[in-house]
């Protein structure tokens, strides 16, 4: 079994995953994608790796990297597409619209003025998002219509145009925390709450963590918000209201989880490391099978690619 | 995998002496304990260690 990880910095959660791969005896290559050059038609440095994991911090790498090595046939995790739906909030809110999963409600506008009338469509306090970004930057809580005018002025101003798709979430009254839940091949191995005096809650942003059990209701919705954006591996964010139930929130593509494995009291790590074997002996014999049917490996697999989800 | 680190070397910032605590991979980031700068183990054995590069807009979870 050869795994290949690809980084930009290898953080705690990249040092455990290679230690988890090599304590079970599994060749695994770190791959640093700023000494990368891909060949967009030649397959061969890549045909040796029966599965590639993303944990690069970039999101514009991954993206990159991750869509360039499916096409050359392998097996990638997360998949592309699960990679782009989760890192852009549109995106992922879309995906759960369509499947389904309770999610927050959202509003849409495209230029100043609708931007405005997209907050007021939901009331005050609104909370106003970059649909791509992390760790809770440039989030704001609009709690009037003066701090809504002020927080899309400068978006319009000074962001890119990325920034130019206003996307504003109704603001759930989640008391003091909420949770996240660590989903591993649709199946929920751990949580922690997050408790923060700032209605902000990522850990990021000083929220402090504890242990949180899952119950079954949580693992379902959870396991039908990985499906709806086809990730193999994610970490999802679940507001609860009193009045309404849970929501989800955000989901996340290449989960961080240094400070959740004491926590929780779960060996985060080594479950990623157990399910990204799982995939890459599916991998593996899908190439096999295609090998006897003396069929190019690289059409097959692409044709035939395990997907996510499809390893439980 | 990388070889196991077990040389010297000095942080490029403020040149005070580093030792890394552990076995260190390259691509790991160590912090100074002379000046705090971040500084990203581009080789583990020969020790190299260099400025870690900034958080990016797109970087994330």
């Amino acid at each position: 079994m050869h795994i290949g990880l690809l980084h930009s910095r290898i953080r705690v959660e990249e040092r455990l995953l290679i230690e988890g791969f090599a304590a079970r005896g599994i060749d695994v290559q770190p791959i640093d994608l700023r000494d990368v050059v891909f060949d967009l038609v030649d397959p061969a440095p890549w045909r040796d790796f029966d599965v590639v994991i993303d944990r690069s911090l970039s999101l514009t790498h991954s993206s990159a990297a991750v869509r360039i090595l499916e096409t050359l046939g392998v097996r990638c995790v997360n998949p592309a597409a699960a990679i782009s739906t989760c890192a852009d909030k549109l995106s992922t809110t879309l995906a759960l619209v369509r499947a389904g999963v309770p999610t927050p409600r959202v509003t849409v506008g495209l230029s100043e003025q609708s931007a405005l009338r997209a907050v007021e469509a939901l009331g005050y306090p609104a909370v106003i998002k970059p649909t791509l970004g992390s760790w809770g930057r440039l989030v704001a809580r609009a709690n009037d219509k003066d701090c809504a005018e002020a927080l899309i002025e400068h978006r319009y101003t000074l962001g890119g145009v990325h920034h130019h798709v206003l996307y504003a979430q109704e603001h759930i009254d989640k008391p003091g925390s909420d949770v996240r839940v660590f989903v591993v091949g649709g199946s929920s191995i751990a949580a922690i709450r997050r408790h923060s005096t700032h209605w902000v809650t990522n850990t990021a942003r000083g929220a402090r963590a504890e242990g949180h059990a899952v119950s079954p209701e949580l693992a379902d919705l959870c396991r039908r918000a990985v499906e709806a954006v086809g990730a193999d591996i994610a970490a999802v964010d679940i507001l609860e209201c009193p009045r309404r139930g849970a929501f989800v929130n955000e989901i996340n593509h290449s989960m961080e989880f240094r400070n959740s494995i004491d926590t929780t009291g779960v060996d985060i790590p080594g479950a990623v490391v157990e399910h990204v074997l799982r995939i890459a002996q599916v991998s593996k014999e899908t190439e096999l099978q295609t090998s006897a049917g003396q069929t190019s490996t690289l059409r097959v697999r692409q044709a035939g690619m395990p997907v996510a989800g499809a390893v439980r | 995998m990388s070889q196991t680190a077990t040389l010297e070397t000095t942080c490029p910032e403020c040149a005070a002496s580093i030792t890394p605590p552990r076995r260190v991979l390259a691509g790991e980031v160590l912090r100074c304990p002379g000046c705090a700068a971040e500084l990203e183990v581009t080789s583990a054995n020969p020790l190299h260690l260099a400025l870690a590069p900034e958080v990016e807009e797109d970087w994330g979870e």
